[in-house]
């Protein structure tokens, strides 16, 4: 047994992270309207009800037109910038891509009244074509961050054989770049759809009259006697996404073997 | 290569942070904004004592949240580049960060049925016979904020700490043993300095955008636990009250932005210190010396905060008797 007092820590401190999502299924399995202990019983009933909410269907549907739409177009997005900063260098370099980067750390609800001011100023109405926008903001630095992995394993000597042999620099990207990062571009793909279906902020503030998934949970939560049903609905979000990311975390294991590169570390 | 990624920040994120920044200087008319200069929405912000207690109390907060995260997070990160295998870190690092991934909404209003009256705490506790009556003071205030953010942001601390613990060469360990340093000792001369870098930016990463949360405040927070963000949401969605909401939102970032220069000028001066007095004086007193050191700035700038009760006197003397105070060490300890 290797670290002692640090190894009862660290699987400690897992269990604190995982607390909330473990009580999640309790819950939601429990036959009582109140979401507080002792248990009731077991029932299914909460979960037949996610089929019967016409307003939760709209919001799915809102949230996975949003997601897929975002993720599309940051991964796009993060390609450009992941591409440019790992190959070349051009004036300015440092301090636009730490603007790109600049929603990782700024406060949601910045990003969120900033955008809601000047969309409100040019006139264009809410609706989840606003939230995409807000949605592609958020998710492009999380996309350069896994691309730029991606891109920096490449080794350029195969990009120079290929001009070597007469490619021309589409041909080269299409032919030599793009299936050696393809494993990059899809965790990106899956990482920045689960980050679009799990926002809430902007949503809440650019959805205009159309909710998506989260801004649907959050009005739930006013009512008590929904709650069980919003706990139903996020123990199925919640295997969705563990599914998600296990399908984008094999990718990136893959795209790192694929181009030689040693693993070092997780998707931030 | 780079310019359509540029071109969609500069249009959907500089411009509109631009705007925000202008609009915290107009003025709110009925229904418009009124492209009339001004700084009563600062003078507002700053001075009415609804806004400055909820300004100071999301500062407290973020504060805590960052002190508990990095603090909490350090160990893991220790743990998972020091002891564990190097074909089973990523594994970790997984389970890590997986929470993060799921559901943040969901994941908050859990931790109001861990905390709550007859939530898992309080029953749990209460089962054992540990309290009879439940707790109250870990649900709708400041600790369950803490809790909860401590709990949200715990993989943004993990992972840059780790990864600077990554980075540091095996050898400069063993080298310290060879020497003849316990392990304590080279933990706190080499492993921590060099760690440094991972824990800066773990606090930047957790500190700036803790102090804008809103579903949290407002989900466990109760009526006494609002933060700068819930009151920007009602300024901007209920009150109609844009200038104002802009110019609390740019408020709180250049709280931000303060904490973190006195931060780092502390920093500054406890590594200049603790490089002068390290060689000759044990361990803990150097750190002491040095901790002290980097204290008596703070001491300096709210002692100028209450005697002068001007903050211009107070950011412009602290930062240049901090520079003063930062060179000469410097200069003495090249003389030295």
């Amino acid at each position: 047994m290797t670290g002692g007092w640090f190894r009862i820590y660290a699987y400690g401190f897992l269990l604190f992270l995982y607390a909330p999502i473990l009580l999640l299924p309790i819950f939601a399995f429990n036959d009582g309207a109140i979401v507080a202990f002792p248990l009731a019983g077991f029932t299914t009933k909460w979960f037949d009800q996610l089929w019967v909410e016409p307003a939760l269907h709209q919001a799915l549907k809102n949230s996975l037109i949003i997601a897929v739409a975002a993720s599309i177009l940051s991964t796009c997005l993060g390609i450009f910038a992941a591409r440019a900063s790992t190959r070349y260098t051009f004036p300015l370099k440092g301090g636009l891509i730490g603007m790109i980067m600049l929603p990782l750390v700024l406060p949601e609800i910045i990003l969120a009244i900033a955008l809601l001011v000047v969309l409100l100023g040019i006139g264009i109405p809410l609706s989840i074509y606003t939230v995409i926008l807000g949605h592609v903001l958020v998710c492009t630095p999380f996309s350069i961050a896994v691309l730029t992995a991606a891109f920096q394993s490449l080794d350029k000597s195969l990009e120079e054989a290929a001009y070597d042999l007469g490619e021309t620099p589409a041909s080269t990207f299409r032919l030599i770049i793009l299936p050696l990062v393809t494993p990059g571009i899809i965790s990106s793909l899956l990482m920045t759809f689960t980050i679009s279906l799990d926002e809430f902020l902007m949503a809440f503030f650019l959805a205009g009259t159309q909710p998506t998934l989260p801004v649907y949970i959050f009005s739930q939560f006013r009512f008590p006697k929904s709650v069980p049903v919003v706990l139903a609905l996020g123990t199925v979000l919640v295997v969705a996404s563990i599914i998600l990311l296990t399908i984008a975390e094999y990718f990136r294991r893959r795209g790192i073997a694929k181009t030689g590169g040693k693993d070092t570390g997780g998707f931030l | 290569m780079i310019s359509p990624t540029a071109l969609y920040a500069l249009l959907l994120l500089a411009a509109p942070l631009a705007t925000i920044f202008a609009y915290s200087f107009l003025t709110d008319g009925y229904l418009t904004v009124d492209p009339i200069p001004t700084f009563s929405n600062y003078t507002e912000a700053w001075t009415n004592e609804v806004y400055r207690v909820v300004m100071l109390r999301s500062l407290g907060v973020s504060m805590s949240v960052t002190a508990a995260t990095v603090i909490l997070a350090f160990p893991i990160a220790y743990y998972v580049s020091f002891y564990v295998e190097p074909s089973r870190k990523s594994l970790w690092l997984f389970l890590i960060t997986i929470p993060f991934w799921t559901s943040y909404l969901i994941r908050v209003f859990l931790w109001k049925v861990i905390l709550g009256f007859n939530g898992v705490v309080n029953s749990g506790l209460m089962g054992l016979g540990v309290i009879d009556e439940p707790l109250t003071f870990i649900l709708y205030n400041t600790n369950a904020i803490v809790i909860t953010l401590a709990h949200a942001y715990a993989p943004f601390a993990i992972l840059p700490i780790f990864v600077a613990l990554e980075k540091i060469d095996r050898s400069f360990l063993e080298a310290g043993k060879d020497l003849g340093e316990t392990g304590f000792v080279t933990f706190v001369r080499v492993t921590l300095p060099l760690a440094m870098p991972g824990v800066i930016s773990a606090v930047m990463i957790v500190f700036i955008p803790v102090i804008g949360d809103y579903v949290t405040p407002h989900l466990v927070g109760g009526p006494e636990g609002k933060m700068v963000a819930n009151l920007v949401q009602v300024l901007y969605l209920k009150l109609d009250n844009y200038p104002l909401g802009s110019a609390l939102a740019v408020s709180s970032m250049i709280l931000v932005g303060m904490v973190l220069v006195v931060a780092a000028m502390q920093l500054a001066i406890f590594g200049v210190v603790f490089k002068r007095v390290a060689p000759a004086t044990p361990l803990l007193l150097a750190i002491l010396t040095a901790f002290a050191a980097a204290q008596a700035l703070l001491v300096v700038i709210v002692a100028l905060w209450l005697t002068t009760g001007n903050a211009v006197i107070t950011v412009g003397l602290g930062a240049v008797m901090h520079i003063g105070a930062l060179l000469l060490l410097r200069k003495k300890g090249v003389m030295a």
